[in-house]
């Protein structure tokens, strides 16, 4: 069994998801990560599986190597997430499908497979991603903030059925972060975006790995079916 | 090939790591008699939960067979196969039956 506590990270490849590799790396942590591509991130701690969230075969074969090889799962990071800036007329079928996939059945996936393995040791933290474009309602971004309104509903059910089981589930919902997730995004309208926040500016790696933290420390095991939402919205 | 006999094991096995956790009057029998659902049970529903999922588990550590037990069939059959131990294997049994001749 593995010494480090074990963590997984969906899309690690890039933007937060690889931060958050890099940061729990540095934090002693024995990190798997995943995407759909190879990743450059190189530690022996680290291992990548190229894979689709939503592909129930290749996530299965995931967790059995953790499983065999780590003996634990400490914490679930759900991060892989796929947004997409379109009028709800201007919305391809094929965006519909890929967001629905990736951001609804890849973290219900990752969920029920991570909480097969945590009720193991019956102690568990997973934390799923949600968005602020959901409470703030943005045009353009109908068929995202629904995806993530599931991933809520996922989070408050989750926490209760996993609870008996030792197993906490929570959500960050983070502000814009300057990644690729936004770099579509017209100017304006991200400005309107962060006006509506109480604290105007875009977020930071930092300020996600700080509610992760609290998330999944020790003494939050009496914190479950939460979800925070950054920027004070 | 993964016969009866040996899902039989695997599910004892895994009756055996569930009974550490639960007490004495709740243990269960390791018989194909058992029975896990319904009437007669003495498992809650995460009992059976973790009943499921660790014969999940073992069956793939020793049989390298990713055998999802709970699955749609399972979940929409008239008798259900979670009834007793033996409608367990039997269940089992058919899965791996059929998986293998994919």
């Amino acid at each position: 069994m593995s010494e480090r506590p074990v963590m997984i990270i969906t899309g690690t490849r890039k933007g937060i998801g690889r931060h958050l590799a890099e940061y729990y790396l540095a934090r002693d942590f024995e990190v798997v990560g995943c995407s759909r591509e190879e990743s450059d991130l190189k530690d022996p701690h680290y291992r990548h599986f190229c894979l689709d969230v939503a592909d129930e075969t290749a996530v299965r074969d995931l967790f059995t190597a953790v499983r065999k090889d780590c003996g634990r799962l400490d914490v679930l990071v759900n991060n892989a997430g796929i947004a997409s800036m379109n009028h709800v007329l201007l919305t391809p079928m094929k965006t519909v499908e890929s967001i629905t996939r990736t951001n609804i059945i890849g973290t219900f996936l990752f969920c029920r497979e991570a909480a097969k393995l945590m009720q193991l040791a019956r102690i568990g933290r997973i934390v799923n991603f949600a968005t602020v474009a959901t409470p703030l309602k943005l045009e353009g971004e109908a068929l995202y903030a629904a995806s993530k309104a599931a991933v809520v509903s996922l989070t408050e059910i989750l926490a209760r059925e996993l609870a008996q089981l030792g197993i906490t589930v929570n959500a960050v919902g983070p502000t814009p972060v300057h990644t690729d997730l936004i770099r579509s995004v017209p100017k304006d309208k991200m400005d309107a975006l962060i006006d509506r926040q109480a604290i105007k500016r875009f977020g930071e790696f930092r300020d996600i790995t700080n509610v992760i933290d609290f998330f999944i420390h020790p003494q939050s095991d009496f914190v479950t079916g939460q979800v925070v939402y950054l920027g004070g919205v | 090939m993964v016969d009866k006999k040996n899902i039989l094991e695997e599910i004892y096995g895994a009756i055996g790591q569930l009974n550490g956790e639960l007490p004495p009057d709740s243990q269960l029998d390791s018989s194909a008699e058992t029975v896990l659902f319904g009437a007669g049970s003495k498992l809650d529903s995460l009992g059976l939960v973790n009943l499921i999922v660790g014969t999940e588990q073992r069956l793939q550590d020793r049989f390298g067979v990713a055998v999802t037990i709970a699955d749609e069939r399972a979940m929409s059959q008239k008798n259900s196969p979670f009834r007793t131990v033996g409608t367990l294997a039997d269940y089992v049994e058919l899965l791996l039956g059929e998986s293998s001749r994919e």
